[in-house]
C-alpha cells in the first residue's frame, strides 16, 4: 500500500512545505496529532526539569540545618518548580491529550484552525525556552544588605520570587536583576498560546462535530475540554494585564503594585488568583474527563449520571471564578469579603462531590477491569477526595490562617495537582497509549509503576500535612533542629527519590512498549467512543468517512444489546464489525483533503522570545528583529491559500 | 475548512472564523475589563501630585470620539457595499475607514504629547499610569485594526477583488473594528466624563 501525493501547484511566494517524515514535517506540521505528540514530550521533558527541581529542594530539606543550597539558590528552585510544574508540564500535558483526542471524540478531521494549533505548540514552546534561557542570560540580584547578597552559583540565576510573584517583593527593588523579568515576560508569551489553543478549542467543539454528535452525546473528556478552554479564555486575560502591569513597573518606572507612587500590592494578588484559581481548575479538569473516559470502560457501565458529571463540570469552572480570595485570607480583606469567600469554597466541594459520587456510583457493581489506567484512575479518586477534603478545610478562615505558608498548604495542592491531575494524566497515558502508537504496553511493567508512585507520592505528601500543623513554613531554605521536624521532613525526600523511581519505570515502560510493545488488537479495551473505531495508530486522515454519530457512547452500542434484565449482550455482529471497521479505517474510498502545512506558524511566533529580550534589556535591534519576523509570518500566513492549497491523498493498493 | 465531502461544514451553522473572532472578543471583554477595573479602583484614590482632570481637553477628545465613532458607519458602508457586489465602493469605504482610524490615533499622539509637556507623564504616578496603559491599549488595538484595512484594501487590488466568505474576510475584520468602537464608548465615558 503506497501513499501517493500529488505535489501542489499552488504557492504563493515561497513553496509550500512538502516534507512527510524527518524535521520538517515536524516543524511544519498543521496535523493535531503530531503537535499532541509533540506537546506530549516537550512537557514530559519539562515534567522532569520540574522534578530535578523539586528533588533538589528536598535534599536541602532532608536534614535540619543543611547548606546543600543556599537561600538564594532555594528561592530559584522552588520557583521555577512551581512554574514549571503548573505552565510547562501538567497544562501542556493536558494541551497533548486535547490536541490528540478531541478531533477523534468528536468524529472531525482536525480542529477548527489548523495553523492557529501549530501556532499555539510553537509559542509555548519558545515561551518555555525564554523562560529556562534566564538560566543562561538572567541575573538575580538581590536587595542591598538582605542576607540573600551572599554568592549564588547558576542556579541562583533563575527567577525567585515564587510562581505568584507577590508584590513587591517580585518588584525590582527587592528582586532586582533580570530573572523576575523573564518570568513575567515568559509567563505572558505562554499566556499567548494558551488563548489560542482555548479559541481552537471552543470553535472546533462548537462547529467541527460530526453527524449526529450532540452535544450531549460528547464524551465527557470533550466537555471538560470545552470547560478548560472557557476557563482559559476568560481567566489568562486578567494574568495578562497583571503581568503587563509588572513589567511595566519593573522596566518603565510605573507604580501599579508600588505605594511609592500610589499603587497597590495587594490588587496583584486579586488579579493574580482571580486567574490562579480558576486555572487551578485548568489543571484538574482534563483528568476528570480522562477518568470518566476510563471508568466505564473497565467497569463495563455506562457513566453513572451522565448530564450530572457534565454540569458539575460546568459548575466548577463557574463558581471557580468566584473563590479566588480564599488564597488571600492573611491579607488586608475585610471580614465581610472572608465571609462570602469562605462560603463560595464551601459551595465549591458540591460540584466536586457530585463527581466523585457519580464515579463511585459507575464503578458500583461493575465487572472491573483492574488494568493501569484503571488503577491510575482509583488512585486519582482517592488521592483527589484527601486533596479536596483538606482544602474545604481551607475555607474555614481562621483554621486557614492558621494554615497559610504552611506545608499543610503545600501537602494540600500535591495531592489535588499530583494525587489529582498528575494520575489522571498518567491514567490517560496508558489508557490511549495503544492508540497513538498502535502497540500495547507492558502491563506489569505499568503496575509497577502504579504501586511505586502511589507509595512514593503518599510517603513524599503524606506528613507534610503534620508537618505544616506543627508549624513548618513554606519557601524556607532551612529548620533548626530544635523543631524536631527532621524526621518526617527525613521521609518526605526519602518518598521524592521514589517517585522519582516510579517515573524511570514509566519511561522504560513507555521507550519499550512503543518499539517492541505487542500489537495492539483493534479495540483493546472494549471502549466506548468514538476514537476507538479507527485504526490504531490513528490514520492521518482520521476516519475515512465521516462517522454518523446515534447515540451517548455510540461504539459501545454497535458492540452491545440489552438483555429483558438491562445487562449488556455482546452482539453476534459485534467480531465482523470490529475487522470491517479496521479494513474501512485503512482504506478510504475518496480523496481525502488534508490541511496544508505550513511554514509561518513557527516563523511568526520565533519572533515572540526577541520581543522579550527587546523589553528586558531595551535593546531596538532586537525588537526589529522580533517585529520583522512576526510581520513576516503573519503576511506570509494571511496570503497563504487556503482552500485552494489543500493537498489530495489517494490511497493504491 | 478541513473536512471531506462528506464532512459537515459548521454544526452550529456560524462560519467558523466568524465564530473563532467572537470568542476572540470575548476575551478581549475581560482584557479591558481588567484595565478598567483598574483604572477604576485607583481614579477614586487620595493620592498628592497631578490628575487627568488637571491636563485633559474634553472638546478635542470628543471631536476625535466622534470620529472614530463615524469610522463604524463607513465599516458597515463597506460591508454593505460588498454585499451588493460592489467592489470599487467597498474599497472606498475600507480607505475611508482606515483614514478615520488614523485621525483618531493621531488625536491619540497629540494628546499623549500634551499631556507629556503638562508634566503628566507615564511614570508620574498611579494616575497617569492607569490612564496611558489603558488608553495606549485601545490605541493599540485601533492601530492593528487601521494594518487590517490597510490589509485588506491592498487583497482588494486583485482582480479576484473581496469576498464576504473566504480568506482574509470583511466580515472578520469589521466585527473586530465595531467591539474596538464600543470599548471607546465606554473609555471615553469612564475616563474622561464620569
Amino acid at each position: 500500500m503506497t501513499k501517493i501525493i500529488e505535489p501542489d501547484k499552488q504557492t504563493n511566494i515561497f513553496r509550500r512545505p512538502s516534507s512527510e517524515y524527518g524535521i520538517w514535517s515536524w516543524l511544519t506540521t498543521v496535523d493535531h496529532k503530531k503537535i499532541g505528540i509533540m506537546y506530549g514530550y516537550a512537557a514530559f521533558f519539562f515534567l522532569l526539569i520540574g522534578g530535578l527541581e523539586a528533588l533538589v529542594l528536598r535534599i536541602q530539606l532532608a536534614q535540619p540545618d543543611n547548606n546543600f543550597l543556599s537561600a538564594a539558590e532555594y528561592n530559584a528552585m522552588f520557583t521555577m518548580h512551581g512554574t514549571t510544574m503548573v505552565f510547562l508540564a501538567i497544562m501542556p500535558i493536558s494541551a497533548a491529550f486535547f490536541n490528540y483526542l478531541l478531533p477523534l471524540q468528536i468524529g472531525a478531521r482536525d480542529v477548527a484552525f489548523p495553523r492557529l494549533n501549530a501556532l499555539s505548540f510553537w509559542i509555548w514552546v519558545f515561551g518555555g525556552l525564554f523562560l529556562y534561557s534566564t538560566f543562561v542570560f538572567g541575573t538575580a540580584g538581590a536587595p542591598e544588605g538582605g542576607y540573600l547578597a551572599e554568592e549564588v552559583g547558576w542556579l541562583g540565576n533563575a527567577p525567585n520570587g515564587g510562581w505568584f510573584g507577590y508584590q513587591p517583593n517580585a518588584g525590582f527593588k527587592y528582586s532586582p536583576g533580570t530573572a523576575m523579568d523573564y518570568w513575567a515576560i515568559g509567563l505572558q508569551i505562554l499566556g499567548i498560546s494558551s488563548l489560542v489553543s482555548a479559541f481552537n478549542f471552543i470553535v472546533t467543539i462548537l462547529n467541527m462535530r460530526t453527524q449526529g454528535m450532540r452535544l450531549m452525546r460528547m464524551p465527557v473528556f470533550t466537555w471538560m475540554t470545552f470547560a478548560v478552554a472557557f476557563l482559559l479564555a476568560f481567566s489568562l486575560p486578567i494574568i495578562a494585564i497583571a503581568l503587563f502591569y509588572v513589567t511595566f513597573d519593573r522596566q518603565f518606572g510605573t507604580t501599579f503594585f508600588l505605594t511609592e507612587g500610589g499603587g497597590d500590592p495587594v490588587l496583584w494578588q486579586h488579579l493574580f488568583w482571580l486567574f490562579g484559581h480558576p486555572e487551578v481548575y485548568i489543571l484538574i479538569l482534563p483528568a476528570f474527563g480522562i477518568v470518566s473516559e476510563i471508568l466505564p470502560t473497565f467497569s463495563r457501565k455506562p457513566l453513572f449520571g451522565y448530564p450530572a458529571i457534565v454540569f458539575a463540570g460546568f459548575g466548577i469552572a463557574f463558581i471557580g471564578f468566584g473563590v479566588w480570595a480564599h488564597h488571600m485570607f492573611a491579607s488586608a480583606i475585610s471580614p465581610v469579603a472572608q465571609a462570602g469567600f469562605g462560603i463560595s469554597t464551601m459551595i465549591i466541594a458540591v460540584p466536586t462531590g457530585v463527581k466523585i459520587f457519580n464515579w463511585l456510583g459507575t464503578i458500583w457493581g461493575g465487572k472491573l477491569n483492574l488494568k493501569t489506567p484503571m488503577l491510575f484512575a482509583l488512585g486519582f479518586i482517592g488521592m483527589f477526595v484527601i486533596g479536596g477534603l483538606s482544602g474545604v478545610t481551607h475555607s474555614v478562615v481562621p483554621a486557614d490562617t492558621q494554615q497559610t505558608d504552611t506545608y499543610y498548604i503545600v501537602a494540600h495542592f500535591h495531592y489535588v495537582l499530583f494525587g489529582g491531575a498528575m494520575f489522571g494524566i498518567f491514567a490517560g497515558l496508558y489508557y490511549w497509549f495503544p492508540k497513538v502508537w498502535g502497540k500495547m504496553y507492558n502491563e506489569t511493567l505499568g503496575q509497577i509503576h502504579f504501586w511505586t508512585m502511589l507509595i512514593g507520592f503518599n510517603l513524599t505528601f503524606g506528613p507534610m500535612h503534620w508537618l505544616g500543623l506543627q508549624g513548618q513554613v513554606r519557601r524556607t531554605w532551612v529548620y533548626a533542629e530544635e523543631t524536631n521536624l527532621g524526621f518526617w521532613n527525613l521521609i518526605v525526600s526519602i518518598g521524592a527519590f521514589i517517585i522519582a523511581l516510579s517515573i524511570l519505570i514509566f519511561m522504560a515502560n513507555w521507550m519499550y512498549s512503543k518499539r517492541k510493545g505487542e500489537k495492539a488488537p483493534f479495540d483493546p479495551w472494549d471502549a466506548r467512543t468514538i476514537e476507538w473505531t479507527i485504526p490504531s495508530p490513528t490514520p492521518v486522515w482520521n476516519f475515512s468517512k465521516a462517522p454518523h454519530v446515534k447515540a451517548l457512547d455510540d461504539f459501545w452500542h454497535a458492540k452491545y444489546d440489552e438483555d429483558e434484565e438491562g445487562r449488556a449482550v455482546r452482539r453476534d455482529t459485534a467480531d465482523d464489525l470490529l475487522l470491517q471497521l479496521e479494513e474501512e479505517g485503512l482504506n478510504p474510498e475518496e480523496e481525502i483533503e488534508l490541511p496544508n502545512p505550513s511554514y509561518y506558524p513557527f516563523i511568526l511566533s520565533s519572533g515572540l522570545p526577541f520581543l522579550g529580550y527587546a523589553v528586558i534589556y531595551k535593546s531596538i535591534p532586537l525588537a526589529l528583529i522580533g517585529v520583522v519576523l512576526i510581520l513576516a509570518g503573519s503576511f506570509g500566513w494571511a496570503t497563504e491559500p487556503l482552500e485552494e492549497g489543500f493537498r489530495s491523498r489517494k490511497e493504491e493498493e | 475548512m478541513s473536512g471531506g465531502h462528506d464532512y459537515p461544514h459548521e454544526s452550529t451553522g456560524v462560519e467558523t472564523r466568524k465564530l473563532g473572532m467572537w470568542v476572540f472578543l470575548s476575551t478581549e471583554i475581560l482584557f479591558f475589563g481588567t484595565l478598567i477595573t483598574t483604572f477604576m479602583i485607583f481614579k477614586g484614590r487620595d493620592f498628592p501630585g497631578i490628575k487627568l482632570t488637571d491636563v485633559y481637553d474634553i472638546p478635542f477628545t470628543s471631536v476625535s470620539s466622534f470620529v472614530l465613532l463615524m469610522s463604524s458607519l463607513t465599516m458597515v458602508l463597506a460591508h454593505n457595499a460588498l454585499e451588493n457586489a460592489d467592489q470599487e465602493k467597498t474599497r472606498v469605504w475600507l480607505l475611508a475607514t482606515a483614514m478615520l482610524g488614523s485621525v483618531f490615533l493621531a488625536g491619540q499622539i497629540y494628546e499623549f504629547t500634551e499631556f507629556y509637556h503638562k508634566g503628566f507623564e507615564l511614570s508620574t504616578n498611579i494616575f497617569s499610569s492607569t490612564f496611558y496603559v489603558l488608553t495606549g491599549f485601545h490605541g493599540l488595538h485601533v492601530f492593528i485594526g487601521v494594518v487590517f484595512l490597510i490589509g485588506l484594501w491592498i487583497i482588494g487590488q486583485r482582480q479576484k477583488g473581496l469576498s464576504l466568505d473566504s480568506g482574509f474576510n470583511l466580515e472578520f475584520i469589521a466585527l473586530y473594528w465595531h467591539f474596538v468602537d464600543i470599548v471607546w464608548i465606554v473609555l471615553f465615558t469612564v475616563v474622561y466624563l464620569i
